[in-house]
């Protein structure tokens, strides 16, 4: 009885563990402003069951898509093992379903083997393109170091875990024909049937088994690594994909966003019954925009954390297709660092992280009034932000629905109305706008141009 | 011929609020090369017989660029003055040759409390050439060489709204070879001026984004590039012209393609 305890401990640290580090991550998220989101919940599903879980977007590229989808649809099915995996583990059984839906077993094991090799040929393809050509959108300044060792890592445990299932199923198909008392019959499988016997035929019943349980073993170890890998990975996408679909806004791409705050100070600048209110203009400057991740949405953060970093976005980017520092990819990473950060000194509970002015008056460190001089500026710089043509060409490729057009608008606004800083071109215009009512500063007429027809 | 351009002022003094009101736009107003659209377009609705007007003085800057290079308060206040002229004259639809302008209009000004039925002038010619109001007879739109044009989705037309379809039926009016480019559509390729780009100097890279997407225009070998945004319009016009090719290859709104068909 000494493996179902085993089994219980790794559950319970493993699952433990990971449900710990997602909630932090829960908290990071909801790090960002709440936002008011508009109800349409069967279009909202309608966009997760196409976009995340149907993956419509990938196909905008065939050939990435068709390996992806191997991938993922191996990853869906495999879920199906696990259950049993967990079931078997904690009954100390083997197989509980074979016997139990006969000649579905088959088919599901079938499944799962065909999309498993068909996941390890993709993960063989993606190694070897992530590693050996050099697409651009691969090896951008913001993939170095950890994104491109993260990359790397999950491909490596997919090999892994592939190569796990193959064991486990290849050595017990041999087992089957020794020991049928202990090793259900799982009917003919399309891989282990024949690879089996070819590279494990001939080894004694012991060493068998002991792969078998190795091949086991070792593939839900490899699902509980994964697991608690995800909330430091971009592979998080996995799970992110699916609220980042549901939640990402319904408005036209075009539309920004509207500052409530800023249209009511305009509109009583402009109604002259309006009371000038002396108290409100002496109180505190208001902050406009968004400097750090608390100014941001919530969606805006998790989309940095859905962001699986596959530079869709910045392969189109036309600003950064001609040379500019930005990039859309790296604009969301760059959240998730920020929020990763914040997170990390949360946690701390050190003091110093407390704003300056109510250290004194505070009893703890709280996501209210922390403050460590830092913001998303550290990360991103003014170059990036001004290079944005807002042509949302980053929006559309996001193959889930991120939108980082959202946040550098907003540190757009941080900059202009907040520092009243930004390019010294915009100016002229805004200057023009505000005294002539044009773009430009003209002294024609606007309808000067009807006087010639 | 003299063009009939009747000012929402004067029809006010009517009491009458026209069919369709035609919002020029800062660019349609006052740059040189934008206005010939905004006259081909005038002309369009002349010979069409559209009952429309313009706001002529009372028109002003939607707050668009402001807006997009984060100075909301300059759009606020913009948008505010404009809501208040397009509800005094209790303007109902308006059709704009601008996307920049349809966008806010269309999109931005309802949460502001402007809500109109606004529509985008390639949509509108689509229209009036569907309902056969509007019908395009030339033979070629360059004249004397038969015409080949190739199309340069604008982004707040294209992505921002969805409208890809339309100003390509419009093109396929014209007795022309149309050819497309690699990047369309929802991949469409930005001109570079878009986001206040057009009112500042480039950020440092290696290359102007209009060079990259004329480029792109000039190696489909079309004669004629055809855009539906004044932005689009400069942009396109100076990477043609940094390609020294303004001499064989023009760059056309669609309303003026129209008007050159109709020999108007």
């Amino acid at each position: 009885m000494l493996q179902p305890l085993i089994f219980f401990l790794i559950c319970a640290v493993g699952f433990g563990y990971a449900g710990y580090k997602f909630s932090k991550l829960r908290r990071n998220v909801l790090l960002g402003k709440d936002e008011v989101i508009e109800k349409n919940p069967g279009q909202r599903f309608k966009n997760m069951m196409l976009v995340a879980f149907g993956q419509k977007k990938m196909f905008k590229r065939w050939i990435p898509a068709v390996l992806h989808g191997f991938i993922y649809v191996a990853f869906l099915f495999t879920q199906i093992e696990l259950i049993e995996i967990i079931i078997d583990g904690f009954t100390n059984g083997h197989r509980t379903f074979a016997p139990l839906i006969g000649g579905l077993y088959t088919l599901i094991l079938n499944t799962i083997e065909i999309l498993s090799v068909l996941a390890l040929i993709a993960t063989i393809i993606f190694l070897w393109r992530r590693n050996m050509l050099s697409i651009p959108r691969f090896n951008k300044p913001e993939m170095e170091g950890w994104p491109h060792k993260d990359a790397n890592i999950i491909l490596y445990l997919e090999i892994l875990l592939v190569m796990a299932i193959l064991t486990m199923n290849g050595t017990d198909a041999v087992l089957q024909g020794i020991d049928p008392a202990h090793y259900p019959d799982t009917g003919t499988l399309a891989v282990s049937s024949w690879l089996g016997p070819l590279v494990f035929g001939g080894l004694s019943e012991s060493v068998l088994a002991t792969l078998e349980r190795a091949g086991w073993w070792l593939h839900f170890l490899v699902v509980i690594a994964f697991l608690n890998y995800l909330p430091i990975s971009k592979h998080l996408h996995i799970i992110f994909a699916f609220p980042m679909t549901y939640f990402a806004r319904l408005t036209p791409k075009s539309e920004m966003e509207n500052m409530p705050e800023i249209q009511k100070e305009v509109q009583s600048m402009m109604d002259p019954e309006a009371a000038f209110d002396e108290a409100d203009m002496s109180a505190e400057l208001p902050e406009f925009g968004a400097q750090d991740i608390t100014e941001l949405s919530w969606i805006d953060v998790l989309g940095g954390y859905a962001c699986t970093q596959c530079g869709r976005c910045t392969a189109v980017c036309p600003a950064n297709l001609t040379g500019k520092k930005l990039s859309p990819r790296k604009i969301m990473m760059d959240i998730r660092t920020r929020a990763e950060e914040i997170g990390t000194k949360l946690d701390s509970g050190d003091k110093q992280y407390i704003a300056e002015d109510k250290r004194e008056s505070a009893k703890a460190l709280t996501k209210e009034n922390f403050d460590d001089g830092k913001s998303l500026f550290d990360l991103i710089s003014k170059e990036e932000i001004h290079a944005c043509t807002t042509c949302q060409a980053c929006v559309e490729a996001c193959p889930i629905n991120i939108n980082p057009l959202e946040p550098i608008l907003k540190l757009r606004r941080h900059e202009i109305l907040t520092e009243s800083a930004g390019p010294t071109d915009w100016l002229p215009m805004f200057t023009a706008i505000e005294n002539g009512g044009a773009v430009w500063a003209m002294s024609d007429a606007r309808d000067k141009w009807t006087e010639d027809v | 011929m003299s063009l009939n351009i009747p000012r929402m002022a004067d029809l006010a003094m009517e009491g009458r609020v026209p069919d369709v009101l035609f919002w020029v736009g800062c660019a349609g107003s006052y740059d040189a090369r934008a206005q010939k659209v905004t006259i081909a377009f005038c002309k369009i609705l002349n010979e069409v017989g559209i009952d429309f007007a313009i706001l002529g003085n009372d028109e002003a800057c939607t707050g668009d660029p402001a807006r997009r290079a984060g100075n909301e308060f300059v759009f606020q206040m913009m948008a505010a003055q404009n809501v208040e002229v397009l509800n005094g004259y209790q303007i109902k639809k308006i059709v704009a040759t601008c996307p920049h302008c349809f966008n806010v209009l269309k999109n931005e000004y309802p949460a502001l409390g402007g809500k109109y039925e606004v529509i985008h002038h390639s949509v509108f010619l689509q229209q009036l050439i569907d309902s056969g109001k509007l019908k395009v007879e030339g033979e070629s739109p360059r004249g004397d060489k038969a015409a080949s044009i190739t199309y340069h989705d604008s982004c707040y037309i294209g992505r921002g709204n969805g409208i890809y379809e339309a100003p390509r039926e419009v093109l396929n009016t014209l007795k022309a070879d149309i050819r497309e480019m690699n990047r369309i559509k929802s991949n469409g390729l930005c001109c570079g001026a878009g986001g206040a780009q057009m009112f500042k100097e480039d950020e440092p890279g290696d290359k102007r984004i209009n060079i990259e997407r004329s480029e792109e225009a000039l190696a489909t070998g079309a004669n004629t590039i055809a855009v539906n945004c004044p932005f689009c319009l400069t942009m396109m016009s100076d990477g043609v012209k940094a390609a020294e090719k303004q001499e064989e290859v023009m760059v056309y709104d669609l309303a003026e393609l129209i008007v050159q068909a109709n020999r108007w």
